[in-house]
């Protein structure tokens, strides 16, 4: 211990807490020497339940960091003071893995890494909290793919996160349960928002814009979690959503037309409300099926049960481009109704009669609110092909959709805003 | 009379604790295991302290190390390895067929990393870089990364890991330099995980299923292990699976490939490896196509997809995803992730072959 601190110098500080937490272990890294070996240490050799500070400065990283001590708060001075720039990095396909449970991770900002930016696989509670991933370059295919990078966890919590320069998802939640994404702006990623093959999510408050699409909600098959459902997407706003698709090709988001507010791809129980889109070029909102073959009995590649409901529409569909242009616009005309559904549906019945009760796709917008389900599977089904519908009404009626999202850690942040004033009283 | 047999192996391997510490390196306390630092949750500061060396530099181990060769062993930039598996006194691991080996606890796995400086001399001028251990502790493995000093006299712990600049004249005569990448502890568990614990990955009965050679004599290690009374439970050596080594070209492409991605990449492209999220397994008892990657569309991939749309396109590997990545040295694309900062020419050679005969 003592030869791993050699770099380190503790401070124990001792916060009064309402009885909560009687005794914290504080660590500040010394970040004056070889930073890479400081804060590497410190993350490995921290006891749990310490807090790690990183003081202000910008740090530069050749190699990926990794905490895998559970119960640990890594924080820095704020998103714009502590920078960890791995603009140098040669190994590593992340800026900072977490693989231990119970990490909150708050005041800082990753810059440029190769990979991705911040990956936390396989924890349960991972937080974070004001936290900046950005490519400072801008859009570029050469960018890492995601910026915040929750993969097989559980009690995700980023809040208050800006995210720009993804070269797929700027905030991507991955075969996860239970997430609240909110209070974070995404801008200048091929997808601002992700969440993909998870259960029980909450995506609110936040502001995508300058994306390729905003906010994607997608399922894919062959993965060990599938059947993505229980989302709830509300209050945020998708707007302007005007960057050229910069994905590599291969990727499912390399698929996503430019100037998308949001997608919804397979998934069932999705809720959508209170949200802003506008400006959004291609399309404001977009409920369709996984559109490539695979092989994967397990998977269902339909949108099931999703209600649309109390949004606002601006101005979008002028300007379709990809998938929207080629094979949108020429069924619906421009520009493309404010929400489009291809209509894919499970048989032959539900071509002609719609899907079944649990299966349907609900909308309550105010008057006015355009739509057109392309009928796609109709289509192909009828020799002489099958006209877009655009009545709304098709689409009355909703289902009971459950409550907010609870997160233990979300109790936790409650008593850190108090500690801060305490110390700040001192 | 067996029982007799096996204890007395067993004792002989731990009777003769000769402790020989050379004058040439006076400050190593090389010569005896010393089981009771080994169980310490803090890391030994200095290799020499845990005595798994009667000589570090020339690598001679410890009474009671045994050493060990793979079949096919992971890539490590062309590193040589010095492999040794250490028990305590009176018991053993257990043999499984498809898993590693069920190791008790105090056995320690040492592997040390060296580069001769012409490959075309190989035992000359080696110099040593790193000894990595894998210690199977009460609350289960721990991984420690030592690194050796200039002078070969004893290696210092990094947990922190470290890049340090390495050069080689390779067998052809052309001359390599490069920053080696010593792993930190959490980078070990990059690929140390099974079910999330930090698991060792070589010593599995197909990895040692082979003939090694023991000063005068050969052996299969299987039995060779069972012999000293490190290994019980093995099965008749005809029923334990054999892999093709890489370059046997008596041997199918597919078997060698397979064989090839199993050590490289399987620790985490694996259900239960950290790998696991991108629903590519790559064990070499993988049998579900999409699985192993044949026209399985990336997930996670990022520009690691190189813009191309499957992981395996029979027959065609400039535009498969998996030799995409596995040829490739930038840190945001390259598989494996970690562990090289070279590419595998011969390993890349051999999935070409494999790729481009696959229908």
């Amino acid at each position: 211990m003592k030869y791993a601190l050699r770099k380190v110098w503790f401070g124990f500080v001792v916060i009064f807490c309402t009885g909560v937490h009687a005794e914290e272990q504080k660590i500040v890294v010394d970040m004056t020497g070889d930073v890479q070996e400081a804060l590497q240490e410190a993350l490995i050799f921290a006891e749990p339940g310490t807090i790690i500070e990183i003081g202000e400065g910008q740090f530069s990283f050749s190699g990926a960091l990794s905490l895998d001590v559970p119960n640990i708060t890594l924080r820095g001075a704020g998103m714009d003071k502590t920078i960890l720039s791995f603009s140098d990095q040669k190994t590593g396909s992340e800026g900072l893995l977490v693989t231990s449970n119970n990490v909150w991770i708050e005041g800082l900002a990753i810059e440029d890494t190769p990979g991705d930016g911040i990956k936390a696989k396989g924890v349960d509670t991972i937080t974070f909290k004001d936290v900046r991933v950005e490519w400072t370059r801008g859009p570029n295919v050469e960018n890492g793919a995601y910026g915040l990078y929750p993969v097989e966890s559980t009690n995700v919590l980023i809040d208050g996160a800006i995210v720009k320069g993804a070269s797929d998802a700027g905030i991507y939640v991955g075969q996860s349960q239970q997430i609240i994404v909110r209070n974070s702006r995404a801008e200048f990623n091929v997808a601002g928002i992700e969440i993909e093959n998870c259960y029980f999510a909450d995506v609110y408050n936040n502001i995508t814009t300058h994306n390729t699409g905003g906010i994607l909600i997608f399922d894919l098959p062959n993965l060990p979690q599938k059947g993505g459902h229980s989302i709830r997407v509300f209050n945020n706003k998708s707007i302007m959503n005007d960057v050229a698709n910069f994905a590599p090709p291969g990727n499912i988001v390399g698929t996503v037309p430019r100037g998308t507010g949001l997608i919804i791809m397979s998934n069932r129980e999705v809720e959508v409300f209170d949200n802003e889109f506008a400006e959004n070029a291609s399309a404001n909102l977009m409920v369709v099926a996984y559109p490539r073959e695979y092989n994967d009995p397990g998977f269902n590649p339909l949108p099931q049960n999703i209600y649309v409901h109390d949004n606002i529409y601006g101005r979008g569909g002028w300007d379709p481009d990809g998938a929207a242009k080629e094979l949108i616009a020429p069924a619906t005309g421009l520009p493309l109704p404010d929400i489009i559904w291809d209509g894919a549906v499970d048989g032959v019945w539900a071509a002609f009669f719609g899907p079944s009760e649990r299966d349907r796709l609900y909308i309550k917008e105010k008057e006015g609110t355009t739509f057109a389900n392309l009928q796609f599977v109709k289509d192909m089904i009828l020799p002489w092909g099958a006209s877009v519908l655009r009545d709304i009404k098709d689409h009355e009626g909703s289902f009971e959709m459950r409550g907010a999202i609870k997160l233990p850690q979300d109790n936790d942040m409650a008593e850190v805003v108090s500690m801060k004033e305490l110390v700040g009283r001192k | 009379m067996y029982f007799n047999m096996y204890f007395f192996t067993k004792l002989l391997r731990h009777t003769a604790l000769v402790v020989l510490v050379s004058p040439l390196f006076a400050q190593a306390l090389w010569g005896q295991v010393n089981d009771v630092a080994l169980m310490q949750s803090k890391p030994a500061k200095f290799l020499s302290e845990y005595g798994l060396f009667d000589n570090g530099a020339m690598q001679s181990p410890a009474k009671g190390l045994l050493p060990y060769s793979i079949k096919v062993p992971l890539f490590s930039d062309y590193a040589r390895k010095y492999r040794f598996v250490y028990m305590p006194m009176g018991v053993d691991a257990v043999y499984s067929a498809d898993e590693v080996f069920n190791f008790p606890v105090g056995t320690v796995l040492v592997k040390t990393f060296a580069y001769p400086a012409d490959f075309r001399k190989p035992e000359e001028n080696i110099r040593l870089i790193e000894t990595r251990l894998l210690i199977h502790q009460k609350r289960g493995w721990n991984a420690w990364a030592y690194v050796w000093h200039e002078d070969q006299t004893d290696a210092v712990l990094k947990a922190a890991g470290k890049t340090l600049p390495v050069s080689w004249v390779d067998i052809a005569g052309v001359a390599h330099s490069i920053q080696y990448a010593v792993p930190n502890k959490n980078q070990c568990k990059g690929c140390h995980t099974f079910n999330k614990k930090l698991s060792p990955i070589g010593p599995k009965a197909r990895n040692l299923n082979y003939n090694k050679t023991y000063g005068e004599y050969t052996h299969n290690q299987l039995q060779k292990w069972t012999d000293e009374g490190y290994l019980s439970g093995l099965p008749n050596l005809e029923k334990v699976t054999e892999i093709p080594a890489i370059d046997d070209a008596s041997a199918p492409a597919e078997a060698r490939a397979r064989a090839y991605l199993d050590v490289n990449c399987a620790h985490c492209h694996r259900a239960e490896g950290p790998g696991s999220t991108s629903g590519l397994f790559l064990t070499y008892g993988e049998r579900t196509p999409s699985a192993w990657g044949y026209l399985k569309r990336p997930v996670a991939a990022g520009r690691g997809s190189g813009g191309l749309q499957y992981d395996i396109v029979p027959g065609e590997p400039d535009n498969s995803i998996l030799l995409y990545r596995t040829q490739s040295i930038d840190p945001g694309v390259m598989m494996p992730e970690l562990g090289r900062t070279t590419v595998h020419d011969e390993g890349i050679t051999l999935l070409r072959e494999w790729v481009r005969e696959l229908r």
